[in-house]
C-alpha cells in the first residue's frame, strides 16, 4: 500500500512541478495546490498507514493508526486553503492591474 | 513552568483581533498598539532577567510534559530577540503614526502589524518543529498582505513573486516536517535532538538537515535571495524597515536553533555548506550593493549581506564565532531598520528614489545626516559602534575554525558596504543644496523621535557590550551544548 501511495504522490509532485513552471499564473497557482495536497499524502504515509481501529484507548484493541499525522494535515490544510485564497485574490488583482497572465511579462527589471 | 512566556505571542494576537472590530478607531488602535508593545518589551526584560538566574524557562501549553504536549522554550538566545524586535517594531509604529496613510490605517494595518509580531514572537519561542511552520506562516500571511496593502502596480507584481517563493519554501518545510517525522517519530525540537544523538546522524538525516537549510535558507535571504530586493522596496517606508530587521532574522534564527541544536553532528557537510552559502550571499550581495543607484534597492542588497555574514558566524561553529553571531544579529535588526527608515524620511522629502537626483539634504537636514552617517559606520564596524564588536568576534571564529576564505570574504565585503553606503552619503547630503525647504514633498515633523531612538540603541551597543555581554554570553552557552535546551525542557522527567 505504501508503494503505491509513493507513486501517486510522485504524480502528484510531477505534475506540480509541470504547472509551476509554465508562465500562466493560474496554473502556477494550480501546481502549488497539486504540491501541497501530495505533501499532505506524503504527511500520512510517513506517519505509516496501519491497519488498526481509531486511537482510543480500549482494552480490545490492540493496532491502532497514528493520530499525529492526520492533525498535521488538517493545519496544514487550513493554512493552504488560506494561502490559496489569498493568492487568487492577488493573481486577479494583478491581472486587472497590468492586464496580463503572464509572469515572463512581470519581470520588470528593465524599466527601473 | 512559566506562564509569562506566552504573552509576548498572545497579546499582540488579541488586540490585533480586537482591531478587526474597531475598524474605524484609528487613534484607539495607536495606542492600544503602542502599549502592547512596550509591554512585550517589558515582559521580555523581566523573562531575560530570569533566565540569567534560573536557567531556561519553559511552559508546557496545557500542561502537557514534553514530548506529548506543545511547548514554548525561551532560552537567552531567542529571548533577546524578542527583546530586540520588539524595540525595533516600537521604533518602526512610532514612525508608522505619521507616515503610513489614512488608507492603509483604515484597512487593518495596525491588525497586520499585531499578527506579524505574534508570528516573529511565537516562531523564537517555540519548542516544536510543527508549530514553528504554523507561526511561520502566520507571520507569512501578514507580510504577504502588508507588502500587497495599497495595491499598486508594482506592489502586486512583486507580491506574486514573493507569495509564490513563499509558499513553496513553505512546501518544503513541510516535507522536511514529514520526514523527521518518520525518522524520529517526534516532532519535538528537544526530542528530536534527543533521538538523532541517538541513532547518529546518518547520510538521510543529513540531507534532510540540507533540506532544512533550502527552506530556511530561501526566507532568510541565504543566497535564494532573488525574490528579496523587488519585495522589500515596493511597501512603505515603516513596512520595508519592519520586514528588513525582522523577517529574513526569524530565517536566520530558524538556522541557528535547527543547525545547534539538531543537525549538529556532522558540521564538515552541514556547516561547510552553510560558509560556502555565506560567502556566495556577501559576494553577490556586494556587487548588487555597488551596481544600483537607487537608494531603496542599495539598502535592500545590504540585507542580503547582512544574512550572509550572521551566517557565516554559524558556519564556524566556534564559541567565538557564535558569539558574534548573536552580537551582530542585535546589531543588524537595529541598525537595519534605523537605515531603512532613514531612507523612507529621505524618499519622503525629496519624492525619488533614484540618489543622483538628490543634493545637500545635510543643509536643511543635519540631524539626519548624521544619523545615517552613524547607522553606516555601525554597518560597515567602525568601532565604536555597534556592528565592530559582532564583527571582530565573528572574523576572530572563522580564523580560529582555518576558515581563512570567510573571514577574508567577510572583511571584503566589509568594503563593499563601505562603498554603497558613502555613496548614498555623498550623494544625497554632500554638494550644493538642490532642494530648499519649500519645495520638500514632506516635513520631517514626528519622523526623528524613532530614529533618535534606534540610533541612541546603536551608540549604546556600541559603547557599552559589556552591559550585555553577560546575557550574550549565555546565550552562545546554550548553543553550543545542546544539554542546556534539553533538560531545561524535558525537566527531569524521563525522556521515552
Amino acid at each position: 500500500m505504501e508503494t503505491l501511495m509513493a507513486i501517486v504522490i510522485g504524480i502528484l509532485f510531477t505534475i506540480g512541478t509541470y504547472l509551476i513552471l509554465t508562465n500562466q499564473m493560474l496554473r502556477i497557482i494550480l501546481g502549488l495546490s497539486l504540491i501541497s495536497h501530495a505533501i499532505n499524502l506524503m504527511i500520512m504515509v510517513m506517519g505509516g498507514l496501519k491497519q488498526g481501529g481509531p486511537p482510543l484507548l480500549t482494552e480490545k484493541l490492540h493496532t491502532f493508526t497514528d493520530a499525529i499525522p492526520q492533525a498535521l494535515i488538517l493545519t496544514a490544510i487550513v493554512i493552504n486553503f488560506a494561502v490559496t485564497a489569498f493568492l487568487l485574490v492577488l493573481s486577479y488583482r494583478t491581472y486587472k492591474k497590468h492586464g496580463t497572465a503572464d509572469m515572463n511579462k512581470l519581470r520588470g527589471n528593465e524599466h527601473e | 513552568m512559566n506562564n509569562l512566556l506566552i504573552w509576548p505571542v498572545i497579546m499582540p494576537l488579541i488586540a490585533g483581533l480586537i482591531f478587526i472590530l474597531f475598524r474605524n478607531h484609528i487613534r484607539l488602535q495607536r495606542i492600544i498598539s503602542l502599549i502592547v508593545m512596550v509591554l512585550v518589551s517589558g515582559i521580555s526584560i523581566i523573562i531575560i532577567g530570569q533566565i540569567k538566574n534560573n536557567g531556561i524557562q519553559t511552559l508546557q501549553l496545557g500542561g502537557w510534559q514534553a514530548p506529548y504536549g506543545i511547548g514554548l522554550v525561551g532560552d537567552m538566545f531567542s529571548m533577546l530577540l524578542v527583546l530586540t524586535s520588539s524595540i525595533v517594531s516600537l521604533c518602526c509604529l512610532l514612525f508608522s503614526f505619521k507616515t503610513i496613510g489614512q488608507g492603509r490605517e483604515k484597512h487593518y494595518f495596525y491588525s497586520l502589524f499585531l499578527f506579524l509580531i505574534t508570528g516573529v514572537n511565537g516562531s523564537f519561542l517555540t519548542g516544536d518543529l510543527f508549530n514553528l511552520y504554523v507561526f511561520f506562516e502566520i507571520l507569512l500571511l501578514a507580510s504577504y498582505v502588508l507588502v500587497s496593502l495599497g495595491g499598486g502596480k508594482l506592489q502586486l507584481r512583486e507580491t506574486m513573486k514573493y507569495v509564490i517563493i513563499n509558499v513553496l519554501s513553505s512546501a518544503f518545510f513541510l516535507i522536511g516536517i514529514a520526514y523527521i517525522y518518520s525518522l524520529t517519530g517526534t516532532l519535538n525540537l528537544a526530542h528530536i535532538s534527543v533521538r538523532i544523538a541517538e541513532a547518529g546522524q546518518d547520510g538521510f538525516i543529513t540531507t534532510v538537515a540540507l533540506l532544512f537549510l533550502l527552506v530556511f535558507g530561501i526566507k532568510a535571504g541565504l543566497f535564494l535571495f532573488y525574490w528579496l530586493p523587488g519585495s522589500y522596496q515596493v511597501p512603505p517606508a515603516a513596512i520595508s524597515a519592519l520586514f528588513a530587521a525582522l523577517l529574513t532574522k526569524v530565517g536566520i534564527y530558524a538556522i541557528i536553533r535547527m543547525f545547534t541544536l539538531v543537525f549538529y553532528h556532522e558540521p564538515e557537510i552541514t556547516h561547510t555548506m552553510i560558509g560556502v552559502l555565506a560567502a556566495l550571499t556577501m559576494i553577490l550581495g556586494g556587487i548588487g550593493a555597488i551596481g544600483y543607484w537607487d537608494i531603496s534597492r542599495i539598502l535592500t542588497y545590504n540585507v542580503i549581506i547582512g544574512s550572509g555574514f550572521i551566517l557565516a558566524g554559524l558556519a564556524t561553529f566556534t564559541s567565538f564565532g557564535l558569539l558574534g553571531t548573536v552580537y551582530y544579529l542585535v546589531h543588524d535588526m537595529i541598525t537595519k531598520a534605523l537605515i531603512f527608515l532613514i531612507a523612507g524620511v529621505i524618499i519622503y522629502l525629496t519624492g525619488t528614489r533614484n540618489i543622483k537626483e538628490m543634493s545637500g539634504l545635510i543643509r536643511n537636514h543635519p540631524y539626519l545626516g548624521w544619523m545615517f552617517f552613524i547607522a553606516a559606520l555601525a554597518l560597515i564596524g567602525i568601532p565604536p559602534l555597534s556592528g565592530f564588536i559582532g564583527k571582530v568576534f565573528i572574523t576572530r571564529g572563522s580564523f580560529e575554525a582555518e576558515y581563512y576564505w570567510l573571514g577574508a570574504i567577510g572583511l571584503i565585503t566589509s568594503l563593499m558596504i563601505l562603498y554603497s553606503l558613502m555613496k548614498i552619503f555623498m550623494n544625497v547630503f554632500w554638494g550644493e543644496t538642490i532642494l530648499s525647504e519649500d519645495e520638500e514633498k514632506g516635513s520631517t515633523k514626528g519622523l526623528i523621535l524613532p530614529l533618535v531612538l534606534l540610533t541612541a540603541l546603536t551608540i549604546a551597543l556600541g559603547i557599552g557590550p559589556e552591559w550585555i555581554h553577560s546575557y550574550v554570553e549565555i546565550a552562545v552557552d546554550g548553543l553550543m551544548d545542546p544539554e542546556v535546551y534539553i533538560e531545561a525542557v524535558f525537566a527531569g522527567n524521563d525522556i521515552p
